[in-house]
C-alpha cells in the first residue's frame, strides 16, 4: 500500500521537475485524441449518409394511362388512371417478387403534387400555374425498393422477364416502362464502396500515426532519463520498481492530454456544431456516438497508450 | 539496527587487539570476492580478460590498477553481473552470480556498493533523496530511512547540503555524495571504478579518506584506479591488470599502523604527495 504512493509521488516528482517532455507528450495526446474525437463521429455519419444514399436506389415502374374502355393506352396516351383491382393486383404481384423489400405506390394526383412542390421549391409558381387541371400528363407509378442495391438487376429481370422472341416483356399489360436506373445503381453502389474504402484507410492510417507518435513522444522522454534508469538499477532497483513510476506519469500525461482535448471536443460542439445541426443534414444524423461515452472511449485510450508507451519503451533500458 | 552493530562490531574489533583465532577457525567463511579462471570475449573477438583467478578476502583494501583497455572495467563489470564472463566463474561471498536469475540480479547489486567517475546521481533529487533511494529500493520504512541517511552524510562529510542538487556540489563532493549512497545499506563489498578520475590530487584524498573509513568499518573495498602515485602511498594489496591478465598481486604496503586514524592517514598521505594543505579536503 505504502509502496502505491511511493509511486505515485515519484511520478508527480518527475513530472514537476522535467515538465518539459511531458508537457511535450500531453500536447501530442491532446492533438491525438482530438483528431480521433472529430474522426469517430465524422466517420460514423459519413458511413450512415452513404447507406441512406444506397436506400433510396430503386426501381420506378411507370403505368399506362387506360382509356374509357379500360384498355392501356400506347406510351404519351393521357387518359384516365388504371382502376384500384388491376393496381392492387400488379403491387401483390410486385411485392412477391424476392428480394422487394417495399413497393409503393404513386398515383397520378400524387406525381403531380410532388412535381408542383418541387417547382414550388425552386421558386417557379409560374410553371405550376401553368400545369393542366384536368388532363394530367404524368403517369402514376409503383417505386419499388430492393433490400440491397445488388439485387436489383434481379428485380428488374423478375418484372420484364425475356418473352417468346426473346425480349423483355413486362408481367403486366398496364406496365408502361421500368426506370432503367440500373447504371445509376453501379455507380451509386461503386461510389459507396470506394468512400468506405477510403474513410477506413484514412482512418487506419490516422490511428496508427497517433498512437506511433503518442509512443515516439513518451520514448524521447524517458530517452532523455536513460542515465538515471542506469542509476537504479545499479542501486538494485528491480525492474518493476523502475517502471511504476513511469508508468504513473505516462496515465497522468494520457489523462491530462485527453482532459483537454475533451474540453477542446465539448467547445467545438457547443459553439460550432450544434447550432448548425438544423442546417445540415450531415451533422444531424442521428446515432453518431454520444458525447459523454466518446469522451470515456477517448480518455480510456489516451491513458492505456501513454502508460503501455512508457512500460514498453523501458524495457530497451532495463535488459540486464 | 542488527547491521548497524556489527559494523559498529567490526570497528571496534579493528581498533582493538587481533580478533581471537578460534573464531576464523570455526567458521571459515568463503572470500567475498572469487574469480576462477574468468575470460571475457567482447563480440567482435577482443579480448576483455583471460584466465583471471583472484581472490579477495573480507576486510580488505585493494586497488585494481593498469592502463586503460586492461580490463578493470570489465572486471567490475562481471562482479556487478552487468556482463557474464564468457567462461570461467564469479562468485560473490562463495556463491556463482552466473547462476544467478535475472530476477536476483537486483538482489545482488543491493549487497554491493558502487562509485564511479562520473559519479552517476540522480540529477532531480536532492542529496538526501540520492541516498534514500538506494534504501527506497530495498524497501527500507521511514524511520530507517531518516535514521541511516544522516549517518551515511555525516560520514562523508555532507550533513550540511542534504536540500543541495548534485549540480550544485563540486566534483569531490559529488563523489562523496555517491560514496553515501553506495554505503547507506552498509553492503559487504563496495567497489569504485577510478573514483578519482576526475579529481584534482587534494579532492582525491579526501575522498580516499571516506573510502578508507569505510573499510575501517569491516567492508571489503576494491578501488580501480589509474593512480599509481596514490596506490604506492596507500600501500595496500595492489592487483594489476594488463591485457587482461593479472600481472601483479601483492600486498604493497610493507608497514600500515593498524590503528592509524583516518587523519592521520590524511595527513601521511598528504605529506608524502608533496600536499602540505593543512584544511580538511572536504
Amino acid at each position: 500500500m505504502g509502496r502505491i504512493f511511493f509511486f505515485i509521488r515519484e511520478g508527480m516528482r518527475a513530472l514537476r521537475r522535467s515538465p518539459a517532455p511531458s508537457f511535450a507528450a500531453i500536447i501530442t495526446v491532446a492533438a491525438t485524441v482530438l483528431v480521433l474525437g472529430v474522426l469517430i463521429p465524422v466517420l460514423q455519419s459519413a458511413n450512415r449518409k452513404t447507406n441512406e444514399v444506397r436506400d433510396q436506389v430503386g426501381l420506378r415502374v411507370f403505368l399506362s394511362d387506360v382509356n374509357a374502355a379500360g384498355q392501356p393506352l400506347p406510351t404519351g396516351g393521357v387518359g384516365q388512371q388504371a382502376p384500384p383491382a388491376q393496381v392492387q393486383e400488379l403491387q401483390s404481384k410486385l411485392q412477391a417478387i424476392p428480394h422487394v423489400q417495399s413497393v409503393q405506390f404513386v398515383s397520378k394526383d400524387q406525381a403531380k403534387t410532388i412535381l408542383s412542390q418541387r417547382l414550388e421549391n425552386e421558386n417557379r409558381q409560374d410553371i405550376v400555374a401553368e400545369l393542366p387541371g384536368a388532363h394530367n400528363p404524368l403517369p402514376a407509378s409503383f417505386n419499388v425498393q430492393p433490400d440491397d442495391l445488388s439485387n436489383l438487376g434481379s428485380i428488374r429481370a423478375a418484372i420484364t422477364p425475356p418473352g417468346a422472341n426473346g425480349k423483355p416483356t413486362a408481367i403486366s399489360p398496364l406496365i408502361n416502362d421500368v426506370n432503367d436506373s440500373r447504371d445509376d445503381a453501379d455507380k451509386i453502389s461503386g461510389a459507396t464502396t470506394a468512400i468506405r474504402w477510403v474513410l477506413a484507410v484514412v482512418s487506419g492510417l490516422l490511428l496508427i500515426a497517433s498512437l506511433l507518435l503518442v509512443a515516439n513522444t513518451i520514448r524521447l522522454s524517458i530517452y532523455a532519463r536513460r542515465r538515471e534508469v542506469e542509476v537504479m538499477r545499479l542501486v538494485g532497483a528491480t525492474n518493476w520498481f523502475i517502471r511504476w513510476p513511469f508508468m504513473v506519469e505516462g496515465l497522468v500525461c494520457g489523462l491530462v492530454g485527453a482532459g483537454v482535448a475533451i474540453g477542446f471536443l465539448f467547445l467545438g460542439k457547443t459553439v460550432i456544431v450544434d447550432p448548425l445541426k438544423n442546417n445540415f443534414n450531415l451533422i444531424n444524423s442521428g446515432d453518431t456516438i454520444g458525447f459523454a461515452s466518446l469522451a470515456i472511449v477517448l480518455v480510456a485510450v489516451a491513458m492505456a497508450v501513454s502508460a503501455m508507451g512508457s512500460g514498453f519503451t523501458l524495457r530497451r533500458f532495463l535488459r540486464i | 539496527m542488527a547491521r548497524r552493530q556489527t559494523s559498529e562490531a567490526l570497528r571496534t574489533r579493528a581498533r582493538g587487539t587481533r580478533r581471537p583465532d578460534h573464531v576464523t577457525e570455526q567458521r571459515p567463511r568463503p572470500p567475498i570476492v572469487e574469480l576462477r579462471r574468468v575470460t571475457k570475449i567482447y563480440p567482435g573477438g577482443h579480448v576483455g580478460l583471460e584466465h583471471v583467478s583472484l581472490r579477495v578476502d573480507r576486510g580488505e583494501f585493494v586497488f585494481l590498477v593498469g592502463p586503460t583497455g586492461c580490463g578493470k572495467t570489465t572486471l567490475i563489470k562481471t562482479l556487478l553481473r552487468e556482463l557474464q564472463p564468457t567462461e570461467g566463474e564469479v562468485l560473490i561471498a562463495g556463491r556463482d552470480i552466473g547462476s544467478l536469475s535475472a530476477k536476483k540480479v537486483p538482489q545482488l547489486r543491493r549487497r554491493i556498493g558502487t562509485v564511479f567517475q562520473d559519479y552517476k546521481l540522480l540529477p532531480n533529487r536532492t542529496v538526501y533523496d540520492n541516498v534514500a533511494y538506494a534504501l527506497q529500493v530495498i524497501g527500507a520504512s521511514r524511520s530507517e530511512i531518516r535514521k541511516k541517511v544522516p549517518d551515511a552524510l555525516r560520514l562523508v562529510g555532507l550533513a550540511d547540503k542534504v536540500k543541495n542538487y548534485p549540480d550544485q556540489l563540486s566534483g569531490g563532493e559529488q563523489q562523496r555524495l555517491s560514496v553515501a549512497r553506495a554505503f547507506v545499506n552498509h553492503p559487504p563489498l563496495l567497489l569504485a571504478d577510478e573514483p578519482t578520475g576526475n579529481l584534482d590530487p587534494n579532492t582525491s584524498v579526501g575522498v580516499m579518506q571516506v573510502l578508507y573509513r569505510i573499510n575501517r568499518t569491516g567492508t571489503t573495498v576494491v578501488v580501480v584506479t589509474h593512480d599509481r602515485e596514490m596506490v604506492d602511498k596507500m600501500r595496500r594489496r595492489v592487483i594489476a591488470l594488463d591485457a587482461g591478465r593479472v600481472v601483479r598481486d601483492q600486498a604493497a604496503g610493507t608497514y600500515t599502523p593498524d590503528d592509524e586514524s583516518t587523519r592521520e592517514f590524511a595527513r601521511r598521505v598528504r605529506e608524502e604527495m608533496g600536499i602540505d594543505d593543512e584544511r580538511p579536503a572536504y
